[in-house]
């Protein structure tokens, strides 16, 4: 095999990974300085193509770690030299950070091209085609921070990429900053998401702080072998560490409790959604955990908080899915209850299983966002459609209010958007985890490593588990079968071939990804091995030999049939559930007049309960009333009590105004007329004279002035002769 | 080799020169000239200063004075071509619509 | 008294004579070919003191580019009879004290130092040579190399818009 020849010669290409820079750079460059004067196809291709370009350089690595599994790390430049601190900027090759360049740059990729077809309508729909290339610009950006982000060999140059993700994010939410509820709803949710994301971030910096002071570097390397002596001598260095850098986790990860900005991202475009805020971005929380294995596996306590973290979110959003009608919000919801999956399985250390969800993740989820923007374009396209035909426009109602997301719009789309239908449908199975979908077999890891170390994160999860294959089953049938529920779901239409091609790739993906880790071979497993066991097991120290030992025994767990067999159960009872209620009840609630009629069979069942999902807990209301309404007082009461009343009113008016005043006019009378106007007047008197005189200086001729210096120069050069 | 000194005495008569120059007359292009002596007076000095310190530094900065120069004379010329424009006249004491 | 001595005499005088001939011409084609013919002297001075790349610099540039451009503006505005030197009154005699009194401070000064200033030693056969001043300035004196020729471009785009008739 030829493949087998090359990676036996040892060919390797890692001092090509700069370009894995490089290419994003050029694209976004490129299409900055001349995109506005390029057609909108080039401007698409130059970059799709700098990501698909990243990505054959990604595989590149990947090819030379088959052979050199030690990896490499390629230094770019020196960094920082301050004191102590002696930074390089160097790319850390290694079979984890490639893991994360290979699904960054491959999904990527896949959604650049899709966003080709998709920004061209979505520009239009909205109204800016200008925005074309701006978008570009900043989808090449995100990919350039988010290899910064997983390529760092050091926790500063992460925490550059970290930021760089978070700006990008920031600045795709807004991107119709113009547009949204009352014309600032995008506007805010960005800043939301940026003001969320700074609270992590504070956790991130204090942990960077504390690493510093306790180990006195900022490299994977160096710190990671220091660590077991650390942890010997204050092993709550460690501890603040790992918690603080939890705090950074929740804020990029969108996990309990900072979770509340995942949803409203979904303002930005489509792509964005499925790239950063679902298969790429948030997993850099995920992916920093797998990164620190070595420190969390020194600490317990924030090995369980990690874990608890996960879970609950995992099944706290999970809930929240079940009463969303907006098809993005209930993916928004399911990623973070899949990343909250993710969180637990590195919590517990069960870190191959996490990046093993952490990829299969990103193919489905970012399927199933795509597969939702198709569904959402073709929505509009057939409200286009029935907005300018007269006879249809009279029957349909609410045309002007219609909401292209709202899944209480849609039904049917089954046989009007095939293709969608075929690839959302994989997506959302896979999620669910039904056999042999990429999400069964990574699902089952993480609830067989949760069974073996923490049973309590194995019942949440489970639970966890049976929701989501219920909403899963939910929004199949709210879109897809039954009838249309409006007009334009009747005449919606199916998207055009570079938006299907990648859907269809990643379809393709979803159902095979489990192939990359299947019981028995765990071929992800002995990939990943290689970076963490050197990570662990650097010098003997120990307590990481023996924590090692452990993962390594937790790593080859086989596959056990019963695990597996209650979560499909679960799975499959939640979907037959699903059906029941979303196909059978639906049916029978069509008798109901419309106006009695309830917009979901879940709601006559729950009642209550359904509301507080639908209304996702009043998370976001809690976080008003304890934080913001309170932060909002305290200004007022400041502003008004303390700087206007007292400060301003009663202090500066009364104390330091009247006071003024008084001696004022006791210097007024009595110094000033007496005394000082004598002197001014008399002083202006003799300046008037003396100005007079001196007015014949300013002769006008240039040799004059020339003169005088020349007369200063032989003063100076006198004086410095006879001193 | 004779001593340096020799160098900078003949630097600073020259200077003295040029300085008289810009005083003393009143042509626009003259006094431009004389400004011209001053610098080439400077940078004599300069390279003399570089031999004796063996060093190539004073060397390069009159490198750099050469270009300062030649931008200096390029800019003042085409000033004076403007001034030459608007007063029909290059002598510097017509131009004292500055007086007090 | 050494050849070089002699020589450096020789020169001195005709620079200083030529530097005064330039202070007294009254035709300005005359002050700039004086300027010209000290330009030249000092060049030879240069090439005394181990500069002969800066001496073909003086000469080319200063002796050459400049001067003639000189020349083209004396002639382009016909300003070559400069009439009187000076009004003769105290605008002329006083420089001419304060310039003599700077000269004299100038040599005492200078001989006061006379020993501060290092011995003159052979110079290397490189020193001063094109090869040498190229390195120097393309190694440690690269930025203001280069922020030089931004100046020039400056003071080229300066001169144009400055000289370009009002009307057109």
């Amino acid at each position: 095999m030829i493949f087998s020849e090359v990676t036996s010669a040892g060919a390797q290409f890692f001092q090509w990974v700069p370009l894995i820079l490089a290419f994003p750079l050029a694209g976004l460059l490129i299409n900055m300085f001349f995109g506005g004067r390029l057609p909108e196809k080039v401007i698409g291709i130059v970059g799709s193509s700098a990501v698909v370009l990243t990505f054959v350089v990604a595989v590149l690595q990947a090819i030379s770690l088959v052979g050199h599994p030690e990896g490499a790390v390629v230094p770019l430049a020196d960094w920082i030299h301050i004191g102590e601190l002696h930074l390089r900027w160097a790319i850390q090759v290694d079979t984890l950070s490639v893991t994360m360049m290979l699904v960054v740059s491959g999904v990527g990729s896949l959604i650049h091209i899709y966003a080709i077809g998709y920004m061209h309508e979505d520009v239009r729909h909205n109204g800016d085609p200008g925005r074309y290339q701006r978008f570009f610009v900043f989808f090449n950006l995100f990919i350039l921070a988010m290899m910064v982000l997983v390529s760092a060999d050091n926790y500063l140059m992460l925490f550059v990429g970290w930021e760089g993700v978070g700006l990008c994010s920031y600045l795709l939410i807004g991107f119709w900053y113009d547009k949204g509820e009352g014309g600032i709803g995008n506007a805010m949710a960005a800043k939301k998401a940026f003001v969320t994301n700074r609270v992590g971030d504070f956790g991130f910096l204090l942990a960077a702080f504390t690493m510093f002071g306790a180990f006195r570097s900022f490299e994977f390397e160096s710190v990671f072998r220091q660590a077991p002596e650390v942890a010997a001598i204050i092993p709550s260095a460690i501890m603040f560490i790992t918690l603080f850098m939890l705090l950074g986790v929740t804020g990029k990860s969108a996990q309990l409790p900072l979770f509340v900005w995942l949803p409203d991202a979904m303002a930005g475009p489509t792509p964005v959604s499925a790239l950063i805020h679902a298969a790429t971005m948030v997993t850099a929380g995920v992916y920093l955990v797998a990164r620190s294995y070595p420190l969390y596996s020194l600490v317990p306590e924030a090995q369980f908080w990690v874990t608890m973290v996960g879970a609950l979110t995992a099944l706290f959003s999970a809930t929240i899915a079940v009463g969303q009608f907006d098809i993005k919000k209930v993916l928004a919801y399911s990623t973070i209850s899949q990343l909250g999956f993710m969180v637990a399985a590195v919590g517990m250390g069960a870190t191959v299983a996490g990046m093993f969800h952490l990829v299969t993740h990103a193919f489905f989820k970012a399927l199933l966002f795509l597969s939702a923007g198709s569904v959402i374009l073709g929505l509009e396209q057939g409200h286009h459609h029935v907005e300018h035909d007269p006879v249809l426009r009279k029957k349909a109602k609410n045309l002007h209010h219609f909401d292209p997301q709202d899944m209480r719009n849609m039904g049917g789309l089954r046989t009007r958007m095939p293709i969608t239908f075929w690839v959302f449908t994989i997506g959302g199975l896979a999620l669910a985890g039904i056999f042999p979908l990429a999400g069964f077999w990574s699902k089952d890891e993480i609830l067989l490593e949760a069974n073996h170390l923490y049973s309590w994160a194995y019942i949440i999860l489970s639970i966890a588990a049976f929701f989501t294959a219920f909403y899963v089953g939910r929004q199949l049938l709210m879109v897809f079968f039954g009838e249309p529920r409006t007009e334009p779901a009747a005449h919606a239409k199916e998207s055009p071939p570079v938006m299907t091609v990648p859907l269809m790739i990643l379809a393709g993906l979803s159902a095979l990804g489990g192939l990359l880790n299947l019981p028995g071979i765990h071929t992800f497993g002995h990939w990943l091995e290689h970076t963490l066991e050197a990570a662990t097991h650097g010098e003997a120290a120990e307590v990481a030999a023996e924590v090692g030992a452990e993962a390594a025994q937790a790593g080859a767990l086989g596959f056990d049939l019963g695990i597996a067999a209650i979560s499909t159960a679960l799975a499959v009872v939640a979907l037959g559930l699903a059906w029941y209620l979303y196909d059978r009840r639906y049916k029978q609630m069509l008798d109901i007049p419309p106006a009695k009629r309830p917009d979901d069979p879940l709601r006559s069942i729950l009642g209550p309960v359904f509301t507080g999902m639908e209304r996702k807990w009043w998370v976001d209301e809690l976080y008003w009333a304890v934080l913001l309404n309170p932060y909002i007082a305290l200004s007022k009461f400041l502003a008004q009590v303390i700087d206007w009343r007292f400060w301003h009113d009663w202090f500066h008016d009364v104390v330091i105004a009247g006071g003024f005043k008084w001696i004022t006019r006791l210097t007024a009378v009595r110094i000033d007329l007496g005394g000082i106007d004598a002197i001014a007047n008399g002083l202006a008197t003799v300046t008037q004279g003396l100005a007079q005189q001196m007015r014949r200086l300013q002769t006008g001729y240039v040799r004059n002035y020339a003169l005088s210096v020349f007369v200063g120069v032989v003063i100076i050069l006198g004086y410095l002769i006879l001193r | 080799m004779l001593p340096v000194g020799y160098y900078i005495a003949l630097s600073a008569i020259l200077f003295t020169l040029g300085a008289l120059g810009v005083l003393i007359r009143r042509n626009s292009i003259v006094i431009f000239m004389s400004i011209e002596l001053m610098l080439n007076a400077g940078n004599l000095a300069f390279v003399a200063f570089a031999r004796a310190y063996q060093s190539l530094s004073g060397q390069i900065f009159v490198f750099f004075i050469m270009a300062v120069a030649a931008a200096e004379v390029a800019v003042g010329l085409a000033l004076i071509v403007a001034i030459f424009q608007t007063k029909r006249s290059i002598d510097v004491d017509q131009l004292n619509t500055m007086q007090g | 008294m050494t050849s070089e001595l002699i020589l450096f005499f020789i020169l001195a005088i005709v620079a200083v004579a030529s530097a005064v001939g330039m202070l007294l011409s009254r035709n300005a084609v005359y002050a700039a070919l004086y300027l010209i013919l000290n330009f030249a002297t000092v060049a030879v001075f240069y090439l005394m003191l181990s500069a002969a790349f800066i001496s073909l610099v003086q000469v080319t540039v200063y002796a050459g580019a400049i001067m003639v451009l000189f020349l083209f503006v004396i002639m382009l505005l016909g300003a070559e009879h400069t009439g009187r030197l000076s009004e003769s009154g105290w605008m002329f005699w006083t420089p001419i004290v304060l310039g003599a009194v700077l000269a004299v401070e100038a040599l005492y000064i200078i001989l006061r130092q006379w020993k501060a200033i290092p011995a003159t030693q052979a110079a290397g056969s490189d020193f001063g040579a094109p090869a040498a001043v190229g390195l120097e300035l393309f190694q440690n004196y690269l930025l203001p190399f280069e922020v030089t020729s931004v100046l020039l471009l400056v003071a080229m785009i300066g001169a144009i818009l400055l000289a370009r008739s009002k009307k057109a």
